[in-house]
């Protein structure tokens, strides 16, 4: 007789594993404007199921919590239910001997607070709140819409002209958006249900790499009318290209020496090489838009003047200045603001770091762009200091692996606290104080002092990343409403009580990315248009190929692939490697088409102008 | 043209034509559910599922299009399986108490699940408990509804009423009201298409059958009938009847047989509403900066209500002029009562429309007589006066015609056009002419505004004025229309607007073929009518002569005025403030 034996998971458990798995995938791509008592009541039955049974809270509670929910969505419940939904959960939560209970009651109290209104409506009403209004969820996630399934089975037939062509009816900067988007357009790809979300940014990449003719969109007759647009970031030049293609005379005033904002001012060459940028906004400019550089509005010329001028005229002008960290010793030579550096590597003044001990400030995008930038610039050593853990920075996983790649250390959990000069006033070191993780509040844990000594991180460079703002302050002398910098626009791109003056991109919302700009100057090119007095339509003749058939095998995504860390930390040149045609046509080939099956075909359309 | 092969059958089919076209043409037909041609190509019912070679998971034959050299299944061992399963998962939540349905005999989902040889159910009961409000012209009986969304479609596509909506999510989506809870507070037009195309008995006009019978038999009770232009173009349907056969006169001797007292021409009192609306027309012209352009139509009750929901602002631009309706309901109860000598009240009005607005409109408070009576007491569609007609166990196949009843019994064939899209903009600029120069024009000068276009543009000369017109039908259509007033793209003098598509031929009243449309072919029978009548301008009419010199004087006369014109501020949609 043995005293032991190995425990080995039986055929019924590893299922029970996969299905875990495929829940979890299935949950990332719920699509938004489900009910939440709904999905509250199925959470508590996945909940109730993994009751041990022992305790009565949860073994009793939870299935009495499920009738009192069904009776809400059934349309038999009254108010009175729930009070006693709440006061059960309540009870379940205090008493149950362990978290399966406790945490379920814990849910159900979230949900019962959190979307009472939802509850209320299916006593009150027998309705819910929850509506499907995004059917194809990659059209709408992305800022833009751009029409997602059609241009993937455009290259999935070869099609790459066609491919940009149709990006470009809703994006003027499909190569940038290539290299750079967010892609928050693969967040909830339905692809995730059977595997993995569709590598949407990596496909539109792949067709402006094959792209052998640049087509913009049809000209129409001019309309005589003037617009001025304050800006050449992409906010700016995609209301001007779209303005352009409209009839209307569009001027661009741009304060730095090139147009691009922060595509050029703000995101390094090796995400975004210069020469594919100068080639896009070339692209573009054949709409007919004039560009004028090195113009500052506000000083060269007066806003009013601008506006006498011009018909009517369109504020983007970013969040290009620099946020202070507010520590002592923070005026020391050789503490500079991410904007400041990567402004001046904009305009090709690259700072050289050789021998230096870098500190890079921040755990956002842009201060992976200015490590990852301090490597290239020949940096000794880049340290990044976060004064939470690596898990909670807002960078994007893949920019945080990419730096540590390409040799940055991350130093989580350590808060500055101030900046030690040289005799000279140049940077000695920077002091911080380790932090402990703390209590999550609003989702996020908190950093707190640990019980340990301040330490010194000897330094020659401080490189601030700490968030950007907006230098709007003449367009608030001129009667613009600013509010805590920011210019205050409807969704819909115009101003309270300023006739024919529009404003969006980042000096609107904030630093944001680069879509929801795209996105804000083609909102505003469409209502200048209309403001104008014109309904012209921006709209795409390019017939899609049939749909295909497919039977859902599951199959791996192709993710981008970048070359060796040894290889790029020496240069500037592009990092990431283009898809392969093999690549590309598997990848696209796994596109579900929301756009044809499920509801899609109901309630998405498909939108051949606006 | 591409290479397809359906159950054995190759053939070779256009590019880009859908399986369900390519077996049609090789002969093989697959059933289908939710479908309908180009207004719901969804595959929601997933009834029309086939088996494509190659592939494990089978495929609508509906929304997919054939491609070189597919091999398609339509009866194999899986299709039918599945299709079969998802017609017992309908019927599951359905009440298929069909012996009281008003579809049975005329349901898809009736017809497929018979054709399916489908006798029980493995599956619990699921039927909604939920109910409609039965009082209000429109019903829907929650627990008929198959979830098609044929309804949500024609609604926002063709109509751009946007008054049904898929609401709830997961397993409780229905289809309902949108904004507000209840179908009474909602901006619906009453137009009827989503009846009319809906392929169960999900969607029906209230009956008001049973009002009529209670008149009929009532000794104390004298009942006037009024038939609308648009209903002997297809009240024969559903007896397999065609209009040259099912005529007035028949449909006048059916209802005789019923027990009507007379029978009448709701022709007649469209003539009087061109008297009326022509004149007010060219009033307006003479000082046009007093008056707002253009002048809409206000025949169509539908257009009115969504004119009032949706476009406020244009609700002064409505002519005053009631419609044929109203009309004829205020001369039966003053002008003709006088002539039977009797007192209004013992008068009960029906009218036989295609129309499921008209019962809203002959109710709304300001559509009454001098003692607060409705004009109109009771509006039936084409589809009750079949079941009228079929409850009484009249074989209309044996009927004779008979003349209608005098004098408000003739109508002109400007009067008869109204029942189609531009029929009344024509029989309007008709007389028009012949009001402004005195002499009558060619007939048939105006018919630029006929056919089932959408939206019709056209330019007259009246006596030296260039006339802009334009004419719709559909509410989109009109939506569209309206849109473009308001934007200053488009410029009109005067504008008919018929709610549903095709004009009242097309009416949410009408007999039901479900997946066809059936306006194109009713139209031309009331055009021929009229090119084969010697009465063709309503001015011509001897007992519109006859009513004005006898009891109206003259067109917008203070008498035609309390009579025959309305304030449509007089009455309120919900929201309406």
């Amino acid at each position: 007789m043995s005293r032991l034996s190995i425990v080995t998971q039986n055929n019924a458990q590893k299922t029970v594993e996969d299905l875990y798995k495929d829940l979890e995938r299935r949950i990332t791509a719920s699509q938004p404007g489900l009910c939440p008592v709904d999905l509250a009541a199925s959470f508590l039955h996945l909940c109730h199921a993994q009751s041990c049974g022992k305790c009565v809270p949860c073994r009793v509670g939870l299935g009495q919590l499920e009738v009192l929910i069904d009776s809400v969505l059934d349309g038999t419940a009254t108010m009175e239910t729930l009070k006693v939904i709440e006061e059960t959960a309540q009870s379940i939560y205090y008493s149950a001997d362990c978290a399966i209970g406790s945490e379920a009651a814990r849910m159900v109290l979230k949900g019962i607070r959190g979307f009472r209104g939802d509850y209320e409506e299916h006593v009150l009403h027998g309705r819910c709140s929850g509506h499907q209004d995004q059917p194809v969820p990659c059209v709408a996630q992305c800022p833009a819409h751009v029409d997602i399934p059609g241009y993937i089975s455009l290259i999935h037939e070869g099609r790459y002209n066609d491919a940009v062509a149709l990006i470009r009816k809703d994006n003027p900067l499909p190569a940038v958006c290539g290299m750079i988007c967010e892609h928050p357009c693969e967040v909830r790809c339905r692809r995730t249900m059977v595997d993995d979300p569709i590598n949407i940014r990596g496909l539109k990449k792949y067709a402006v790499e094959h792209e052998d003719e640049f087509r913009i969109g049809e000209k129409q007759p001019a309309t005589g009318k003037k617009v001025a647009v304050i800006g050449g970031g992409p906010a700016g030049l995609s209301a001007a290209y779209y303005l352009s293609l409209m009839g209307h005379e569009v001027e661009v005033y741009e304060q730095r020496k090139k147009a691009g904002g922060m595509l050029r001012y703000g995101i390094p060459a090796y995400r975004l090489p210069r020469e594919a940028l100068d080639a896009e906004i070339e692209c573009i400019m054949k709409s007919g838009f004039k560009l004028k550089t090195d113009v500052s509005i506000g000083k060269d010329i007066s806003i009013a003047d601008l506006r006498e001028k011009y018909d009517a005229m369109f504020v983007a002008i970013g969040a290009h200045t620099d946020k202070k960290i507010g520590i002592e010793g923070e005026d020391a030579k050789g503490v500079i603001s991410a904007v400041e550096m990567l402004r001046a590597i904009g305009d090709d003044d690259y700072p050289d770091f050789t021998g230096m001990d870098i500190v890079v400030v921040g755990g956002g995008n842009v201060a992976m762009d200015v490590a990852r930038s301090a490597i290239r610039c020949n940096a000794k050593s880049v340290k990044i200091l976060y004064r939470r853990r690596k898990i909670d920075m807002t960078a994007l996983p893949e920019e945080v692996e990419g730096a540590i790649a390409d040799g940055c250390d991350i130093v989580e959990l350590h808060a500055p606290l101030r900046i030690e000069k040289k005799e000279d006033g140049s940077v000695a070191a920077i002091w911080v104080q380790p932090q402990i993780v703390g209590p999550i509040s609003g989702g996020r844990p908190k950093p707190v002092a640990a019980d340990t000594e301040e330490l010194r991180i000897p330094c020659d460079r401080v490189l601030v990343a700490i968030g950007q703002g907006i230098d709007s302050r003449k367009f608030g002398e001129y009667g613009i409403p600013v509010e805590r910098g920011q210019i205050q626009a409807f969704d819909t791109s115009d101003i309270r009580d300023k006739d024919g003056i529009f404003a969006g991109g980042d000096c609107v919302t904030g630093p944001a990315t680069v879509i929801r700009a795209i996105a804000a100057g083609k909102v505003a090119a469409a209502n200048i248009d209309e403001y104008l007095g014109y309904f012209h339509e921006i709209k795409s003749d390019i017939e899609l190929p049939p749909v295909r058939f497919d039977d859902h095998k599951p199959c791996g995504r192709v993710n981008m692939k970048e070359r060796s860390p040894e290889e790029r930390k020496h240069d500037f040149k592009i990092m990431e490697c283009g898809m392969s045609d093999e690549e590309a046509c598997q990848e696209s080939g796994r596109c579900l088409h929301c756009d044809h099956f499920g509801y899609g075909i109901f309630k998405g359309g498909r939108e051949a102008k606006w | 043209m591409v290479n397809v092969t359906i159950d054995g059958i190759s053939l070779q089919v256009p590019e880009k034509t859908t399986i369900l076209d390519a077996a049609s043409k090789a002969g093989v037909h697959i059933p289908t559910l939710c479908y309908m041609k180009e207004l719901n190509e969804i595959g929601a019912c997933r009834v029309c599922v086939v088996e494509v070679e190659g592939y494990e998971r089978l495929f609508t034959a509906c929304n997919n299009t054939v491609a070189e050299g597919m091999v398609i299944y339509t009866n194999s061992k899986k299709a039918r399986a599945a299709r079969k399963t998802n017609v017992k998962l309908i019927l599951s939540q359905h009440n298929t108490n069909c012996a009281v349905c008003v579809r049975s005999g005329n349901c898809t989902l009736q017809k497929v699940a018979n054709d399916l040889n489908i006798h029980s159910l493995p599956y619990k009961k699921q039927i909604p408990e939920n109910k409609g409000n039965v009082r209000f012209p429109l019903i829907r009986d929650y627990d008929k509804c198959i979830q098609c969304m044929r309804c949500i479609q024609v609604c926002d596509k063709i109509q751009n009423s946007n008054i049904w909506d898929v609401v709830n999510t997961g397993s409780r989506v229905t289809v309902d009201v949108t904004g507000v809870y209840a179908l009474e507070d909602s901006q619906c037009a009453l137009c009827g298409q989503c009846i009319t195309h809906c392929p169960v008995g999900a969607l029906r006009e209230r009956d008001d059958v049973d009002r009529v019978l209670d008149a009929l038999e009532d000794p104390s009770k004298i009942t006037v009938f009024q038939i609308a232009p648009s209903i002997r173009t297809a009240w024969g349907e559903p007896f397999g009847l065609d209009p040259e056969f099912a005529t007035v006169k028949r449909l006048a001797a059916a209802l005789r047989r019923a027990g009507a007292d007379y029978v009448f021409d709701t022709n007649f009192s469209a003539d009087l509403t061109i008297m009326e609306e022509g004149s007010e027309f060219l009033e307006k012209l003479k000082n046009p900066e007093n008056h707002k352009f253009p002048m809409f139509t206000s025949c169509c009750p539908g257009w009115v209500r969504y004119v009032k929901a949706h476009y406020p602002e244009f609700v002064d631009n409505l002519s005053t002029a009631k419609s044929p309706q109203q009309m004829f309901g205020a001369v039966t109860k003053s002008y003709y009562a006088e002539l039977l000598k009797v007192d209004p009240k013992d008068i009960f009005c029906v009218s036989i429309m295609p129309c499921v607005a008209k019962k809203a409109e002959c109710a709304y408070p300001n559509m009454v007589d001098d003692q607060g009576n409705p004009e109109v007491d009771c509006s039936l569609t084409t589809r009750e006066v079949n079941r009228l007609i079929r409850s009484d166990q009249i074989i209309v196949k044996e009927l004779p015609e008979e003349e209608l009843d005098m004098p408000l019994g003739i109508g002109s064939g400007a009067g008869n056009i109204f029942g189609a899209t531009g029929g009344v903009m024509e029989a309007a600029l008709r007389s028009a002419y012949f009001l402004v120069t005195g002499k009558n024009p060619d007939p048939d000068a105006f018919k630029a505004v006929r056919g089932m276009d959408g939206w019709k543009e056209a330019e007259f000369d009246l006596a030296g004025k260039t006339l802009r017109v334009a004419v719709t039908n559909g509410l989109g259509n009109a939506n569209k229309l309206l849109t473009y007033l308001k934007q200053g793209r488009v410029h009109y003098d005067f504008v008919e607007v018929m709610a549903c598509p095709g004009g009242c031929v097309g009416g949410g009243g009408q007999p039901i073929h479900d997946g066809v449309e059936m306006a194109p072919e009713r139209a031309p029978v009331l055009y021929s009518q009229d090119a084969n009548m010697e009465l063709r301008f309503s001015h011509e009419n001897p007992s519109i002569t006859k009513i004005y010199e006898d009891y109206l004087g003259k067109p917008l006369s203070e008498k035609s005025h309390h009579l025959l014109h309305t304030n449509h501020h007089a009455w309120k949609m919900p929201n309406e403030k």
